[in-house]
């Protein structure tokens, strides 16, 4: 595996002290809303990186241009994905996730870099660990690294071709093994915890809970899991055309720690659907939204103060447990989200006993137990 | 208003309920099947069901492209699925598709815990509901405590081991059909209604679900009362507590509005309230029918009808009794007989060709059809001859059908002729133990545009790898279709289509033959269809190449140090009572007629189940009772006319081991060798889960022991005479009674071996002589000793039957011959050798090495090159090739 890599200096996990910080993370649920680190694009760019530090020496003579593959920095140049860990832990981010949103292997295919994919997200974790473990050091404060599994390129919900709806470029199967590789490297890097996200089409992503819930029994213990899916258009449907209650009920068996939204939408439009969640899901709901939606120059200028004084509104409604920001944002945001939603109780988890049984398509389906109770109720019966 | 929570679970996208989406798929119409799904939905289906099990269908690839097609419809992907199947891989494939959560319809225990758990497991990865069968290891439960039992049983473990949330489970307490005629079935609906209280009070939270159409089932052809019987079984299967059900919704009748008189009726059989329940519905079932006959009483009023729908009416009844009349009527009718074939009596066949390829027909009805059609035709013949154009009616295309050389076995092969025939393609039937060359040449001559090879035991497999290869020597290019009983799709991948570079395709039963040979005769779809064959045999190929390699053998030597746990100490093996040979000519039918297993007679005619419970089945059952009550009234024709003769040898003597072969004597002073025969030893290796490798030879104490031991051989037929009689219904065109004939000869034969392994036991052996066991119990094996077969798992090289037929003198004593391919004549006969010892089991020798089959042919005297033909199928390595590694080294 990694031969020549300068990032593999990392110890080895030690698994006993993940099961401790997993169950410090299910016990500061209870008490506060946590924070969860933002983007990283703007920040990358503001190294003003050059082909040449993509490749760095070892891939100096890649037969493909790799600048603009971010996930491959965690391989050239750790010390800048070390850096931005740094900035985020220290704005006051509880959670820190790794930079690995196009480390598997079918969206690495683009580079022709798909048998790098494990060693990516293994670096990747294992520079996020270092960090955290030595934040956690100097000041006693636990901090958790969520291992970033991207919704990668191809959708097995959607036709990639117009003329033919029942066409797929991407099989189940695929997928499934892409996500089981990129999570084993992520946990033989250290992640605490792993995060399924920006998900526009479920069936990916229930591709990736299939390949964790292996994983999990061949290891023989659960990793805590957050789902965060994406808000494609203002009508509150994902890409591939669900609301975000038939989201919910389409993964809900994961069992995850948190499901959410993240990107495509700035605080204002994500709101009501975040919403739609707290009110739905029995487990934490986090939200991680953009700096506000692209301006005409695509640049995202919702300041810290806009977003942070929107979250607090959030926060304060009992809408939230975990909380962050996605594209545009910077650590400066982070540092104002964390003092908003400071001191402001978590939202309260509701649990749904309520024996329906739940169905989706695009839409929810839910058929209540009780026959006799709903006739009773219903006037005429 | 309790309705209004009931689900309606859209029916009509299941390709086993709605003959127009099956048409649909089968012609890969998707985008109007689409539509099918969208009508439903916009009727108010709640949830799809989607059904592609069909034989004729790769119902993984039909699954999958449909859902997807569906996920691009948001008007009806907005309802969830229900990914319908009895096949486990086509339920994945249909998960693996589906992006919201989707109920999965069924899974059960019937193949035990370990499966249903396993897939339970699974169903919780991919986030599914799951309907559960209440169906278990023994069998589909009727009564309402067996019903609830499964229930219970599967919920604890749904719940318990798997974490499924009790509101994801929905039972399937099983609709049957009612009004039936017999009387079991009368409680069906009262046991459901009970099951689903009980599973509702005492399995909180979960749901019940059913398919309601399967009630009416009797009244197949009457929607009127159909519709009643859903609406008033429903009305009170939800007041039980159904949830849901797969109905058509549009379809539904609302319960108050059915007429009184109807209504009533039909709750007293629903209710099972009075026991005349049933004739009184069927009483007034006719006032509300709208066409169709009924199902019991003998009908005439299709006698009024047109003419030419009297002709379809006796083709898709399967009536000959006014055929000629009516063919004859039409002939006079018509400028040219021949009309009289392509019109009227082609679009009867039509009907039936599609009535049994949508499965609302079955195989014996629809041999009966062509027994109508064929006594048409011969009518007309004559006719057509005499104006000199004897050209025929215009056909799809001709086959070339034969079971090859050393083989007499046909009944499959002359089921796929008549189903040929039926789909308007003409046969030319060589029948058996037809040399190579002679098949080659009769396709050449008639022009044939494919040959279907045929046989049933295991040299017959290597017979048709030579025929394969000499198509290819001499340059044919014509399909090849490979059938009968030991063939096998990993057999032809592996074995035959490499020798061949024509399509070589295995059918697997007679309904295929016509799909797949449509498939290769048509124009458009043949290159696809040889091009996908072609990809499934390398597939397979490739499978079977692995897992050779990966299992794992002892030598022959380090086997026989692992024998069969046979203990010799303590034991006195019994000396025969009867000891030599003891003949019985013209054994009473009668008498074997009563040991009858006739499970395998209803695989004779393609009817899947357990006899006598498959006549109850709500799919096949009724054709079942058909064939039954046909075979019961031809065997007692057979035993009090006697049609056929039964006679057996039996032979007993004494017998001791040497190694692998076993010494026979020729008495008690164990001095002179009368015959030895050859056994052949397991070599799978422990860590591939056998703790030993038998071979027979462990049942029979060995030579240096000094225990005097014995063994048995027989030989038994019931078929002479069979053949004549075939012969004689063939000539008046009357394929049903010529393929019931050889059936029942077939399982004469084999009650026969079981009588006399009896008699054997208990007289002439006599070492079990207070044996008593009902038959049950026989068929079910459970007595001391076994007869395990020359050409059968324990014992696979056919050649070992000289030896015994020589021991037996069994040509004079029985008349029974064996063809050069060691097939037995006539064929409805049964051979095999008695061991007495109580440790005595069945097993199958599986695959050995090169190793051994050296060892055998030396100990036989025979060349290594006949040894490995002869036991090509459980060769574990390529002849000729480089002795493999894993033979010549220690594992």
């Amino acid at each position: 595996m990694a031969t020549n890599n300068d990032s593999s200096a990392a110890p080895a996990i030690d698994p006993a002290a993940r099961r401790q910080r997993i169950e410090q993370l299910h016990e500061e649920m209870k008490q506060r809303i946590l924070v969860l680190d933002g983007g990283w694009g703007s920040l990358i760019q503001g190294y003003r990186l050059e082909e040449a530090d993509f490749r760095g020496e070892r891939f100096k003579d890649w037969h493909i241009d790799l600048k603009g593959n971010g996930d491959l920095l965690n391989l050239t140049r750790p010390d800048i994905v070390r850096e931005i860990h740094e900035k985020y832990l220290a704005a006051g981010a509880d959670i820190t996730s790794t930079n690995t949103f196009t480390s598997s292997r079918i969206a690495q295919a683009d580079y022709d870099m798909s048998d790098l994919a494990y060693e990516m997200n293994q670096a990747s974790a294992s520079l996020a660990r270092e960090v955290a473990d030595r934040m956690t050091a100097e000041d006693g404060k636990v901090r958790w690294v969520a291992g970033a599994l991207g919704p990668t390129n191809r959708t097995a919900s959607l036709s990639p071709d117009v003329n033919d709806p029942g066409a797929r470029n991407v099989t189940f199967d695929e997928l499934r093994a892409a996500y089981r590789e990129a999570a084993e490297g992520l946990l033989a890097g250290g992640a605490d915890i792993l995060l399924i996200e920006t998900i526009f089409d479920t069936l990916n992503a229930k591709a990736a809970i299939v390949a964790l819930e292996e994983l999990f029994e061949e290891m023989g213990e659960r990793i805590p899991v957050m789902i965060s899916g994406t808000i494609v258009d203002l009508s509150g449907r994902n890409l591939s055309g669900q609301t975000v209650e038939a989201f919910w009920i389409s993964v809900e068996h994961a069992r995850p720690i948190s499901v959410g939204l993240n990107c495509a939408l700035g605080a204002d439009q994500m709101r009501p659907h975040i919403t739609d969640l707290s009110r739905i899901a029995d487990v934490g709901v986090s939200a991680y939204p953009n700096a506000g939606l692209p301006n005409d120059l695509g640049e995202y200028d919702e300041t810290p103060e806009d977003m942070s004084t929107a979250l607090k509104d959030w926060a304060r409604d009992g809408l939230l447990n975990i909380v962050g920001s996605c594209c545009g944002s910077t650590p400066e945001h982070t540092r104002a989200i964390a003092e908003a939603v400071r001191g402001v109780p978590p939202r309260p988890i509701p649990e749904h006993n309520d024996g329906a049984l739940r169905l989706s398509g695009l839409e929810p389906f839910i058929l209540s137990d009780g026959a006799d109770e709903e006739a009773a109720a219903t006037p005429g019966a | 208003m309790k309705t209004a929570s009931f689900i309606n679970i859209g029916e009509r996208t299941n390709i086993t309920g709605s003959a127009r989406f099956r048409r649909l798929i089968h012609a890969e119409d998707y985008g109007t099947a689409v539509e099918v799904a969208r009508q439903q939905v916009e009727a108010g289906a709640q949830i799809l069901d989607v059904n592609m099990d069909d034989a004729m269908l790769d119902g993984e690839a039909a699954m999958r492209r449909f859902m997807n097609l569906l996920a691009a419809e948001p008007d009806i992907a907005r309802v969830p699925v229900m990914i319908d199947s009895s096949k486990w891989s086509v339920i994945e494939a249909g998960l693996q598709c589906a992006q919201g959560k989707a109920i999965v319809n069924s899974i059960s225990l019937k193949e035990g815990e370990e499966q249903f758990l396993d897939q339970a497991r699974k169903l919780r990865r991919y986030g599914a509901a799951v309907v559960v069968m209440a169906f278990d290891e023994q069998g589909q439960a009727e009564t309402a405590q067996h019903r609830y039992d499964i229930a219970e049983r599967s919920y604890k473990l749904l719940v318990e081991k798997v974490g499924f949330a009790p509101e994801d489970i929905i039972f399937d307490p099983n609709i049957f059909a009612v009004a039936t005629g017999i009387e079991e079935h009368n409680e069906y609906c009262l046991s459901f209604f009970e099951a689903t209280r009980m599973i509702k009070r005492h399995l909180p939270g979960t749901h019940i679900s059913g398919g309601v159409s399967n009630v009416s089932f009797s009244f197949r052809g009457n929607n009127v009362v159909r519709e009643a019987m859903h609406a008033v079984f429903l009305y009170h299967a939800i007041d039980a507590g159904l949830d849901m059900g797969i109905v058509n919704a549009g379809a539904l009748p609302v319960y108050e509005e059915i007429p009184e008189d109807l209504r009533v009726r039909v709750e007293d059989v629903i209710l099972n309230r009075r026991p005349d329940a049933t004739e009184r519905l069927l009483e007034v079932a006719d006032q509300y029918k709208g066409d169709g006959s009924s199902s019991s009483t003998v009908d005439l009023s299709w006698r009024e009808k047109p003419v030419s729908d009297r002709v379809s009416h006796a083709l898709v009844k399967g009536i000959d009794d006014y055929i000629i009349d009516d063919v004859e009527e039409l002939r006079l009718e018509s400028d040219h007989p021949l009309d009289v074939i392509e019109g009227p009596l082609m679009d009867g066949m039509n009907v039936v060709g599609d009535l049994f390829g949508e499965g609302k027909m079955f195989l014996p009805q629809v041999v009966k059809s062509a027994r109508v059609m064929k006594k048409a035709v011969a009518h007309l013949f004559p006719y057509i001859e005499a104006l000199q154009e004897s050209e025929g009616a215009q056909k799809n295309g001709l086959v070339v059908l034969a079971t090859v050389k050393g083989d007499v076995h046909d009944i499959g092969k002359n089921i796929v002729g008549v189903v040929l025939q039926c789909n308007n393609y003409e046969v030319v039937d060589l029948g058996v133990m037809v040399p190579s060359q002679k098949i080659l040449d009769t396709a050449v001559e008639q022009q044939a545009d494919a040959i279907g090879l045929s046989g049933l035991i295991t040299p017959s497999l290597e017979e048709m790898t030579f025929v394969a290869a000499e198509m290819e020597r001499q340059g044919y290019k014509l399909p090849l279709l490979i059938g009968g009983a030991t063939t096998s799709t990993v057999h032809t991948a592996v074995k035959i289509a490499p020798n061949y570079s024509g399509p070589t395709i295995r059918v697997a039963d007679a309904s295929r033959a016509v799909g797949v040979v449509s498939n290769l005769l048509s124009e458009t779809q043949r290159d696809n269809y040889v091009a996908d064959v072609r990809r499934e045999y390398d597939d397979i190929r490739a499978n079977h190449m692995d897992r050779r390699e990966s299992a794992n053998r002892y030598p022959i030597e380090e086997a026989r140090q692992h024998p069969a746990p046979v203990v010799w100490a303590g034991y006195t093996p019994p000396a025969p009572k009867k000891p030599g040979i003891t003949t019985l000519r013209d054994y009473p039918l009668d008498e074997i007629a009563e040991r009858i297993d006739w499970t395998p007679f209803f695989q004779v005619w393609e009817l899947k189940g357990k006899f006598p419970k498959i006549l109850k089945d709500s799919t096949v059952g009724e054709t079942a009772r058909g064939v039954y009550e046909d075979g019961q009234k031809m065997l007692k024709q057979i035993v009090e006319e006697g049609w056929l003769k039964a006679h057996g040898v039996v032979g007993l003597w004494p017998a001791n081991s040497v190694g692998d072969d076993i010494e026979v004597y020729t008495d008690e002073s164990r001095t002179e060798v009368l015959a030895v025969l050859h056994t052949l030893r397991q070599q799978t290796s422990k860590d591939r889960g056998r703790p030993e490798n038998w071979a027979l030879s462990d049942f029979i104490a060995p030579k240096d022991s000094g225990i005097p031991d014995y063994i048995g051989g027989f030989a038994v037929t019931a078929g002479h005479g069979a053949e004549e009689r075939a012969a004689a219904f063939e000539k008046e065109h009357d394929d049903y009674h010529s393929i019931m004939v050889k059936a029942l000869a077939d399982r004469l034969a084999e009650a026969f071996a079981e009588r006399l392994h009896e008699r054997v036991r208990k007289e002439f052996w006599g070492y079990a002589p207070d044996e008593e066991l009902d038959n049950d119990s026989l068929i079910a094996e459970r007595y001391q000793g076994i007869r395990p077969a020359p050409g059968y798992p324990a014992c696979p090289d056919h050649t070992e039957k000289r030896t015994l037929f020589d021991l037996l003198q069994a040509e004079e004593n029985a008349g029974i011959e064996l063809t050069e391919g060691f097939s037995m004549w006539p064929g409805a006969a049964v051979s095999g050798f008695y061991f007495a010892h109580p440790d005595a089991r069945y097993f199958g020798l599986g695959r050995i090495e090169r190793d051994q089959v050296e060892d055998y042919a030396e100990r036989k005297g025979m060349s290594l090159a006949d040894a490995e033909r002869w036991l090509a199928p459980n060769l574990n390595y390529e002849p000729g090739a480089a002795a493999p590694a894993a033979a010549a080294s220690t594992s």
